[in-house]
């Protein structure tokens, strides 16, 4: 459905991408992850026909976006950063208005089903009299989703789609868009692992414009969680602390990081791949008497799966980076 | 295109825009209409059309200012350009709805000139000749207006540096009047000068050249403008 080859964008001497290539096929529900700058929105606006590469190719289908643009941008549905909204329209004459720019059957009983279809899919039916810009923002979000829904597109693109929502919106924009992804493809891009964790099937992460790893999501929460470290507040004399963590089995490394809790000390322990000393390290505070004021691990969030994936720890932590087909 | 025209008919009328370019047009059109021909007890409509010509250059660009800048702005010029519409059908779908308000608008000021088949002996060729140069010259204007708005997402600068464009066109042709007859630059200015052509028409004479020029303009800052959302694609 979705093929990039060897994408290379550059601005004056930056690369915004590096010979970024994957393929995506018809119905997966993908996630384009990384940081802010990462590259990911470049990827999106180049499939989108929004940007042109400086080299390399995107196809949508058969279709290469550069040699036939209008047939490209037919098969897809985009919602970038910021909602394409114009405020001074209502909800139903902004679906109307990319209706009829999106070339869709001109008939006007035709035009108002579908309309109807997605208004009721995304939920603004009660507000499509209503002026954009009095909108909240998460109306204005889910208009945006609207008007890239119109005409049926065969590729949904979302470039991060809950930023600016309150947690009840996220909730919503997500439930909206793994029910969407259920006929359709889609790209999602996101800083938020959780959230192409809960909706995405493969997730590809990107870091300073290139592919660092590509992974069906299971497989990657496999790897985040292999080889965890935990931060622990025990109280108790650091020295024995130390010495009976360093001895349970499957700890690697424990250290003590110099903070403290109250009368508790943190401590950082690793753990050796694949095992989780949480219960052992219960009973051994149990049995010494040391109460546990904190236990959490650590290292689980994008930045430190990065920093895993970049230096060469990832190369064990997470099987195979799938190469681009 | 014609989904980008409806919109933007639909956004000079919903916003005050629109109303406002209307309102000025009409009424320093007739006030001057009323001045240079009614009050002066002239059937002389040249006076009118060369006013009209330098002041379609001021308010011109209100129609045109907030074309591009506005989407930029907006960002909706991201729902454009990754919708199925062609970078030349949205630049002309843009050009049509600037050019429709300002041809009726200027239409609809010259109906005034029917109250003079009343009193005085009207010379039509003159008058057609100046309407007809008009509307050519105003193509000119909204298209190098699309153009700069094209450039800046500010508003107010878009305006401005439209009527400055605009006045350098026709201020060539007054500079090339100070030099010598004998001088070939002279006759340059004057063929690049939007005023110098505006006055063959409005004597009254079908100057296909003139034509030719008026179209090429218009249509070079029309392409001007398609180019700079394709070179944007790639910056």
């Amino acid at each position: 459905m979705v093929k990039a080859e060897h994408l290379v964008k550059r601005f004056g001497q930056n690369y915004a991408l590096n010979d970024v290539s994957f393929e995506i096929q018809k119905g997966e529900v993908v996630g384009l992850l990384g940081p802010n700058g990462a590259g990911k929105s470049t990827t999106m606006n180049i499939l989108t026909g929004y940007l042109s590469a400086t080299s390399g190719a995107a196809f949508i289908g058969d279709v290469n976006i550069l040699d036939d643009p209008i047939g490209a941008k037919k098969k897809i549905g985009f919602l970038p950063e910021q909602p394409p909204l114009y405020p001074d329209m209502t909800v139903e004459e902004y679906l109307r208005f990319v209706y009829a720019l999106k070339g869709c059957d001109p008939d006007a009983k035709a035009r108002e089903g579908h309309l109807e279809k997605i208004c009721t899919a995304v939920r603004v039916q009660d507000v499509k009299k209503r002026l954009i810009k009095n909108l909240s923002k998460g109306y204005k979000q889910r208009v945006g989703i609207a008007q890239a829904l119109i005409g049926d597109p065969e590729l949904i693109i979302f470039d991060e789609p809950t930023v600016g929502l309150d947690p009840k919106q996220i909730l919503e924009v997500r439930n909206l868009i793994r029910t969407l992804a259920k006929d359709r493809t889609v790209i999602l891009s996101t800083h938020i692992l959780a959230e192409a964790q809960a909706v995405c099937e493969r997730i590809i992460i990107i870091n300073e414009g290139k592919i660092i790893a590509d992974e069906r999501t299971d497989n990657l929460s496999k790897a985040i969680k292999d080889g965890f470290s935990y931060e622990l507040k025990i109280t108790g004399p650091q020295k024995d602390v130390l010495a009976a963590l360093s001895d349970l089995p499957g700890v690697k490394t424990a250290s003590a990081t110099g903070e403290r809790d109250a009368d508790a000390l943190c401590y950082i322990v690793e753990s050796d791949r694949g095992v989780d000393p949480r219960k052992a390290i219960f009973n051994l505070c149990s049995a010494k008497g040391w109460y546990i004021l904190g236990l959490e691990p650590v290292g689980t969030d994008l930045e430190s799966i990065f920093i895993r994936l970049i230096d060469g720890t990832a190369q064990d932590a997470a099987p195979a980076r799938r190469k681009a087909h | 295109m014609l989904a980008i025209y409806k919109r933007e008919m639909r956004s000079y009328f919903t916003g005050v825009i629109g109303y406002v370019f209307l309102v000025i047009f009409l009424a320093v059109g007739g006030a001057v209409f009323a001045y240079t021909t009614l009050f002066s007890m002239s059937a002389d409509t040249t006076a009118y059309f060369t006013f009209m010509l330098i002041f379609s250059a001021i308010v011109l660009p209100l129609l045109t200012m907030k074309s591009f800048s506005e989407e930029r702005k907006l960002k909706t010029e991201q729902l454009l350009l990754t919708s199925p519409v062609s970078i030349p059908g949205m630049v002309i779908g843009k050009f049509l709805a600037a050019y429709t308000v300002f041809a009726g608008a200027l239409i609809v000021n010259s109906l005034s000139f029917l109250f003079l088949y009343r009193y005085a002996a009207v010379r039509t060729g003159v008058l057609i000749g100046n309407i007809v140069a008009l509307l050519l010259v105003g193509g000119v204007f909204i298209a190098i207006g699309l153009f700069i708005s094209s450039l800046t997402e500010n508003q107010l600068s878009a305006a401005i540096g439209t009527i400055a464009v605009i006045l350098v066109l026709l201020g060539v042709g007054l500079l090339g009047n100070l030099l010598p007859a004998s001088f070939f630059l002279r006759y340059i200015l004057n063929a690049l000068s939007i005023f110098t052509r505006f006055q063959t028409f409005a004597n009254g004479y079908f100057d296909l050249a003139s034509l030719i020029y008026y179209l090429s303009v218009a249509a070079i800052f029309v392409y001007l403008t398609v180019r700079v959302y394709d070179r944007r694609r790639y910056n």
